[in-house]
Formats: C-alpha cells, structure tokens, sequence
C-alpha cells in the first residue's frame, strides 16, 4: 500500500520559500488569531477542548495533556507555573530544534493559549544549551510578542497577564526528566525529585503546581483550539490522535522530518517509500522507533497481537503503524518521534557501545543502580569492542541491565538499560559471536561507532 | 571581578525574571562563562555572593553541567557530535579529521591558543548526520571533506 501523504500542522511553514521567523510574517499568516480567539472563552473550555482531542505528550511518555492539566491542584492558593521542555536531547529527536528556530511564534501563541487555560501567570521555556541561537530566537520572538500585546500585562485588551522567560540548560540530559528540568530552573544540580510527593502538578516549581509540556504538544494546544477537540480527535488513528513528527536518521537514502497522522502511516511505508529505502547495496537490520531509549527492533521478527475481540493479528516490523499502542504492543514506544534506522554494515554490539556510553555520561549519578549500572554497561561493551570480548558477555550485560530498571527515582534507569536489555534479547548471536567477528577483516568503509 | 558593563546589566536583569534568586545561577554562569572564557573560583564566589548564596551551591553547578568549564579553552570551540545517529554516518572520522588539522587531543587547547576540539554527546541534528558546532554555528551534513575545508576557514580566520 503507498504510503500517505503527509499532513503538515505544526511543521506548515518549515523549510516554506519566504517564509520568517519574525512576528510580521508569522502575522501575515494569521498568526495569533487563535490566541485573540481563545482568551474570549472560558479557560475551562479550552482545557475540555484538549481533553476531548485525545492529544498525548510528544515528549516521550505519551500521557495524555488533558489528563495532565486536570491534575493541576487550583486549590493551592500558590501560582501555577507553565514550563515549556524545549531540552531536546533524546539521541535521534531533531523536531523542537526547526520549530524553535523558523516559527518560534507558533511556540508562543501555543503557550500563552495553554497559560491562559490554566491560568497561569509565569511561563519558563527550558532550552538546551546547545540551542544558543534557538534561545536568542526564542528571546527576540517573546519580545516582539510582548511588543504587540500579544504577552505581558493585560493581553489583548483582557485583565489577564502572563509573562514569559527563556531559561538555558547547560548540556546535562536528564533535564529532560520533568523533576530535574524543575530543580534545574531553582538553580541547582537537575537531581529528579521523587514521585510521589513531588509530582509537578501539585509540588513542582517552587513547591507549586507546575506543567510541563513539550514543545510540539503546546503546539498542538493551538490547533486544538482552533478547531475544537473534537476535530482534533478524528485526526490520526482512535486513542492516538492528531499529528506528530517524525525524525528519522541514520541509514535510509532521505533522513529528516516528517509530519504524518498518528498511526496512519507504517513503519516500512515510512522508510521504504518515505525515505527511499536503504543506502545502496545494503539492508535493513534493526530500528529504533521512538529515541535512542526505545527498544530496538529487528528487521524479520514477528509480532503476534491480541485484537480487541481476542482474535490475534501477526505483524512484521514493516507492519506496524507509526503510533503510541502498537508500537508499546511490540514491546516499544513511539517515544520522542525519533526513529534510527541501522543496516547490515552495522555490528549491533559497536551500536550498543555507542550508546552505552552516552548514557554513562548523562546519568545524574543520583541513584546508585542507574549510575552504577550504566557506567558497567559502558565499560562492558568498551571491552567488548576496543579489548577482550567474551561469549558470555551478553548475559553479563544483561543482568546489570536487569538490576537497573524499576529501581530508580526517574525513568532514566529504564533509559539506560532497555537499550542493552533490547540489544542483548534481539541480537543475542552477534554478542555471542563478537570475540571472532570483531577480529575478522573489516570492510575499508567500515565506520568506527565508539 | 572584572566582567564587561553589558554583561553586569544583563546579570542583574535576569535576575529579576525568577522569584527566587537561585535560580539565577544557570543564567548568570552563561552570561560569565560568555564574558571570561570560562567558570574561576573567583566567578563562583562572586555569583555565590550575588545570589545570596554558599559558594558550594554554585561550585555543585558548575560540576555537573558539562557545558560550564573550569578553565579557559582556545578561541574557536569545535564540538563534534559523538552519538549514534552521527557515530552510523561518520562521526568519529570526522572528530578524528578536525584531530589531525589541527594536532590536538581532545579537550586541550592547540599550541596557538585558536582551537578546542570537543567530542558531545547528540546536537539534536540527527537528520543531517555528521554535524558539528563551531563556536555558536552549526554545520551539517560534515565529512571529511568538509571537516578539512571548515577548519581551512578557521585557520584563515585565525591568521588575520
């Protein structure tokens, strides 16, 4: 079946001839109506509009953004903070990066729109560190929003005010975990707080309550409220609705982005016909769906899954729909959007080692079974690679990965060991036959990955 | 400390963007780190002082932030990206290129006192693997070519 086409909402205007990142062209092209639109209704109708769009978090989790915004405690009596991750920093998540920098405005009109639902009068929009130009962007936008009234003191004519900052991480991974990016905001190391009592919708910053919305999802807010919940809804596929980007890299003929309706197009449509299949001569060996923290996939495995009516349904990696539930039905996520694709020319234990030592490097050292454990993983598949490699080394791997997740504050031990335990589960045999392979003559072109 | 009037301004100016002035700390690092080069003992004690702080709380900071440097570097930063999507199109080649134009380990600063090379962990950029960011800029889509050429440039701009 030929895949569909794309249907561009948030990434309308990306890569558009002509098209600006100042507020006159963003303007010109009816932006900011939705905002004027908005702060006429009740905040309580847009939180029902996003309620009813079924829209989930497109950060990694998938949790659904009304849900999120009804656990608000409004009771408190404290302010309620709005906090914008623009951290992206999951290996393979490129999408926040083109929004921040070609329509910066749509972020905001999304945010001052989530703001004034939720009745919250202070906005921080957390930015990597590695995004300096995307933070002046981002900075200069606000300011001529503020300039047109469009944020600030008494928007539009209204009594309702919100003030916007930019707040600039400093290239730690884990302030992509909501807690840590909270705790890094208050000016200290980005430790995740422990859950409960410390979920940000009741305890967040400033021990008030706090949401935490990725980029895209505030992007999404605007649409939804422009064309009602309702509508957003039947965007997409039943309990994974709207649109969403992805990010595909690594060894297919067309990386980039891509904005499709969620579960509408699959895996093998989106990198065969999409992406034009693989690189010359080679083949497809294993894929990551969801960000470098979702679990690999394997080119040639089954999947046999349970249809409503009990009936099952068998699906190849190729089969599956580019959505949240079938891909966590195949034992992965949809994640963050981005999906790295490896081919034949890779020895998925140098892949492994790669990202083992990413993970050694980002974990925040605060429970001891991830900075332990992702540090051993590390040093494990360096071995493997750049000294002795043993047959058992993937049961060896294995079992440090197993004493990792579900036993730390966050769910960066669940980051840092589902790719090993995936690695090791999907491509047992090339672990076990490292010792001879590693040895054997290598391909001039062969790329070095760790 | 002796940081530039501009800096001070915005210092101070930020500050008034948190109620609590903690939470100044990552702000007030940049905008020092972008004046000086890099994070001294003495900018610790002073944004400590500043924030109404203990000067471990800034030094916590400063330690675990892989971005914030205790000591100065050269003038151009070279940050090459290490991890997977970049690692499968050539990365490590072109880290090990801007290595050998330049002659320098990573993490030292070239005899001339011109360039850094860094070897981070993913830019976000992953569709246009390999990358690398020179100072502020991004380069994409970088092989070995093109890491010859990019540093080229940097050596001619350094000559002048």
């Amino acid at each position: 079946m030929p895949a569909p086409s794309q249907r561009r909402l948030i990434f309308q205007h990306i890569d558009e001839p002509g098209y600006s990142n100042d507020l006159a062209c963003y303007v010109r092209n009816g932006g900011y109506e939705i905002l004027k639109k908005s702060v006429t209704r009740k905040p309580e109708e847009i939180i029902d509009e996003v309620k009813k769009s079924g829209l989930r978090g497109r950060g990694g989790a998938g949790f659904p953004c009304g849900v999120k915004w009804s656990l608000v405690d409004r009771k408190s009596g404290k302010p309620i903070y709005l906090v914008v991750n623009a951290d992206e920093s999951e290996p393979g998540t490129f999408k926040d990066r083109y929004i921040i920098h070609q329509d910066p405005h749509q972020l905001i009109e999304g945010i001052m729109i989530s703001c004034f639902a939720n009745n919250v009068k202070q906005a921080y929009i957390y930015i990597r560190g590695e995004f300096p130009i995307g933070a002046r962007i981002l900075e200069k936008a606000i300011a001529e929003a503020r300039a047109a009234n469009f944020v600030g003191p008494n928007i539009l004519g209204t009594h309702y005010s919100c003030e916007i900052y930019v707040h600039r991480g400093a290239g730690a991974y884990i302030c992509g975990e909501e807690t840590g990016l909270i705790e890094s905001i208050e000016g200290k190391r980005p430790y995740p707080r422990i859950k409960p009592p410390y979920f940000p919708a009741v305890l967040g910053l400033y021990q008030c309550p706090t949401i935490v919305n990725n980029v895209e999802t505030l992007c999404h807010v605007k649409h939804i409220s422009d064309m009602g919940g309702e509508a957003f809804s039947k965007i997409g596929t039943p309990n994974n609705t709207g649109t969403r980007i992805l990010c595909v890299s690594g060894h297919v003929q067309r990386p980039g982005y891509y904005e499709y309706e969620v579960g509408k197009i699959t895996l093998g449509q989106l990198l065969n016909e999409v992406c034009g299949g693989p690189l010359p001569g080679r083949t497809f060996k294993g894929v990551i769906p969801g960000g470098s923290s979702a679990k690999v996939l394997r080119f040639g495995e089954i999947f046999t899954l349970k249809n409503k009516d009990g009936s099952t349904r068998t699906l190849t990696v190729e089969d599956i729909p580019m959505d949240f539930d079938t891909l966590a039905a195949c034992g992965t996520m949809g994640g963050s959007g981005g999906v790295i694709v490896m081919d034949d020319s890779v020895n998925m234990v140098d892949a492994l080692a790669n990202l083992n030592a990413f993970y050694a490097h980002e974990s925040c050292g605060q429970c001891t079974p991830c900075r332990e454990g992702s540090l051993w993983m590390k040093k494990i598949t360096a071995r493997m690679v750049h000294g002795d490699a043993r047959a058992e080394d993937g049961a060896l791997l294995n079992s440090v990965a197993n004493q990792i997740a579900g036993r730390t504050i966050c769910a960066m031990g669940e980051a840092c060991s589902w790719p090993t335990m995936s690695f090791v589960a999907k491509f047992g045999d090339e672990f076990k036959a490292y010792p001879e392979t590693k040895n054997a003559p290598k391909s001039t072109d062969a790329l070095e990955l760790v | 400390m002796n940081f530039k009037q501009e800096t001070l301004q915005r210092i101070d100016e930020v500050i008034t963007h948190y109620p609590v002035k903690r939470s100044a700390t990552l702000p007030l690092l940049h905008l020092i780190q972008e004046d000086a080069g890099y994070i001294s003992d003495e900018a610790i004690e002073w944004v400590a002082q500043k924030l109404e702080l203990q000067p471990i709380n800034v030094f916590e900071v400063v330690t675990f932030y892989p971005m914030f440097r205790r000591k100065p570097i050269g003038r151009r930063h070279v940050k090459v990206c290490r991890t997977l999507s970049c690692a499968l199109m050539g990365g490590y080649k072109v880290c090990d290129e801007f290595k050998k134009e330049f002659g320098v380990e990573l993490n030292e600063v070239s005899a001339d006192g011109e360039v850094t090379i860094e070897f981070v962990e993913c830019l976000a950029s992953c569709g246009t693997a390999p990358v690398v960011m020179i100072d502020e800029e991004l380069h994409e889509k970088v092989d070995t070519a093109k890491a010859r050429a990019l540093a080229a440039k940097i050596k001619s701009e350094a000559k002048r």
